[in-house]
């Protein structure tokens, strides 16, 4: 095991997307991920990297398209208010068929809502971070150790697949502090990007890189091609946690901060004799569709619990295709359910179970 | 070492960088000087960190008699830095130990420079606390450079060094003996004497040590 630190989870997805061979960081500070680009503007120019403070996200956004489109690793960060402002720029990048990476640290909405953890952006992250039909791939870490581990993935897999790549964390995971360990760097053995702008040195075409495509017949191929791509990522690239779900009677379904403060409450529960186990989705998209499926025949009543009035909890019951009741718990507005409101919820489930 | 705490100065600055343990130690001071029978009151300068501060700990405070100010805005949904008058009044008082829970960096500290002329007036300590296993101060040279960049912000000079190392509930004691070095370059660079070592309290095997409990 290599040498561990004590981190903030905002420093260490900081850290980690430096190791991951990010040398170009677009930000704009905003509660609860300002430590991101604070991290940035202090190491970034030590190690030759550029950190650039932009005048707005929308700005930040498109200063990643631009210089991705060069082929180098860069990422922007930001919190719920500051997404919505770059879901243009998103957008126009997924079009663009170009990698990056964004960090959404979320906090309470809608509106500038307050600077509390929250989950309330999953619909925002998954199903609409800009106009047009795109999907990107969304990681949701639960710890510090796994921020670090995850945004080395999110620029593989971006690379990969030639398409953004969100972290989407919460206040609470960027704020709390955790020991972590760093892989070997990851910054020599990088493929060169054929497609990317970065000089034809006249020995190639130039290369384009471009969202408009102004006729149907060839915008709606370049959107098909690209949903062939999505079916493979939904095939190869789905990520989950699977705990004590073997002989489980029940299921809690949670991500991120959530899973945390779930996987006490089925602890306890497990303690009084509930056969219970938790599902913890580290991609939300692609979504463990088929593993919830699977869970669905097994057991008798699911539990969702988010940060927010109820959006995964779609996928979930979506996945389970009326096999099994699916019911919800969740705290809003910043406020952070405890173990005791979950396991109280899941002794509900028993209770009215046995009935 | 509770000798070397009952005589710091009535004001007490309690600087670093972000997350090496200056609201932990702060809490656990206060109760400390309370418990040496000082009129203790703790000032939550720190504008920088949203979440956790000084002002979560108001009901310990309380029950102990022990005063805090914090910022007006201090854990609501808004993001004001905006500090509030009686902060000076309690500098002035001596009859009052005054902890000043200072924000992360060179940037937290910039808060203190409107402070600079009361506590040259009444005599102040500034205490830099250090965690070799923060990952930006993992080398002395590293915490020496961000300890000039705070003495820049806050125009005070430090007086004591606080060693604070620990990788939270994975802490162990081999862990701190190995900073033991790391603490003797920072000593010898600085010229800064050692205010004390801090351990987790359940860690803690009758070493003269200041222990933490852990409030968090």
């Amino acid at each position: 095991m290599s040498e561990k630190f004590l981190m903030k989870g905002n420093e260490a997805l900081a850290e980690a997307a430096i190791r991951a061979g990010c040398r170009h960081f677009f930000g704009y500070p905003i509660t609860p991920q300002t430590e991101i680009s604070a991290y940035m503007s202090k190491r970034m120019p030590k190690i030759g990297g550029t950190y650039l403070q932009a005048e707005s996200e929308v700005a930040a956004i498109n200063m990643v398209l631009g210089a991705a489109s060069a082929g180098v690793r860069a990422m922007t960060s930001s919190s719920s208010p500051g997404i919505s402002l770059k879901s243009e720029g998103v957008s126009y990048i997924a079009g663009s068929d170009v990698p990056c990476v964004i960090i959404d640290v979320m906090r309470g909405g809608p509106g500038l809502g307050g600077i509390q953890p929250s989950q309330a952006d999953y619909w925002q992250a998954t199903k609409s971070l800009g106009h047009g039909d795109f999907q990107i791939l969304v990681y949701a870490p639960a710890s510090v150790q796994e921020m670090v581990d995850l945004m080395y993935k999110a620029f593989d897999k971006s690379d990969e697949y030639r398409m953004p790549a969100m972290i989407l964390a919460d206040g609470m995971l960027g704020q709390m502090m955790e020991p972590v360990s760093f892989p070997e760097d990851n910054t020599s053995n990088l493929k060169e990007k054929e497609w990317a702008t970065n000089g034809t040195k006249e020995a190639r075409k130039p290369n384009i890189i471009n969202s408009l495509l102004l006729n149907p017949d060839e915008l709606e191929k370049s959107i098909v091609e690209r949903y062939k791509k999505y079916d493979i990522i939904k095939e190869k690239e789905v990520l989950f946690e699977d705990y004590l779900t073997d002989d489980a009677d029940f299921v809690v379904v949670a991500y991120g901060a959530t899973s945390r403060i779930s996987k006490s409450a089925v602890n306890e529960a497990r303690k009084k004799g509930i056969k219970v186990g938790l599902l913890r989705p580290k991609t939300l998209w692609p979504f463990p569709t088929e593993k919830l499926y699977q869970l669905s025949k097994q057991v008798k009543k699911m539990l969702v619990v988010e940060m927010s009035m109820g959006q995964m909890v779609d996928d979930v019951k979506l996945s389970t295709k009326g096999n099994c009741p699916v019911e919800f718990y969740g705290r809003t507005g910043g406020v952070i359910p405890t173990p005791k409101e979950v396991l109280n919820e899941i002794i509900k489930l028993a209770e009215k179970e046995g009935e | 070492m509770i000798h070397k705490i009952q005589n710091l100065k009535k004001n007490i600055v309690i600087t670093g960088h972000y997350g090496s343990g200056k609201t932990c130690f702060a809490v656990n001071l206060a109760l400390a000087l309370k418990e040496l029978h000082k009129d203790v009151v703790v000032v939550d300068l720190d504008t920088v960190n949203p979440y956790f501060r000084t002002a979560d700990y108001s009901d310990i405070f309380k029950e102990k008699g022990i005063e805090l100010i914090s910022p007006i805005f201090a854990n609501t949904n808004l993001d004001i830095p905006a500090l509030t008058a009686n902060i000076e009044a309690v500098l002035q008082n001596k009859d009052k130990t005054v902890i000043l829970d200072v924000g992360g960096d060179d940037a937290g500290a910039i808060a203190l420079g409107r402070y600079n002329s009361i506590l040259k007036e009444q005599g102040y300590d500034f205490i830099y606390m250090f965690n070799k296993y923060r990952y930006l101060t993992k080398t002395p040279h590293e915490a020496v450079e961000l300890l000039k960049d705070i003495e820049q912000a806050s125009r005070l000079n430090p007086t004591y060094l606080v060693n604070n190392s620990n990788l939270g509930v994975e802490t162990t004691l081999e862990d701190l003996e190995q900073t033991n070095e790391y603490t003797k370059q920072l000593k010898d660079i600085t010229q800064l004497p050692l205010l004390c070592t801090c351990i987790r309290s359940d860690l803690n095997n009758n070493l003269d040590l200041f222990e933490i409990k852990t409030i968090f």
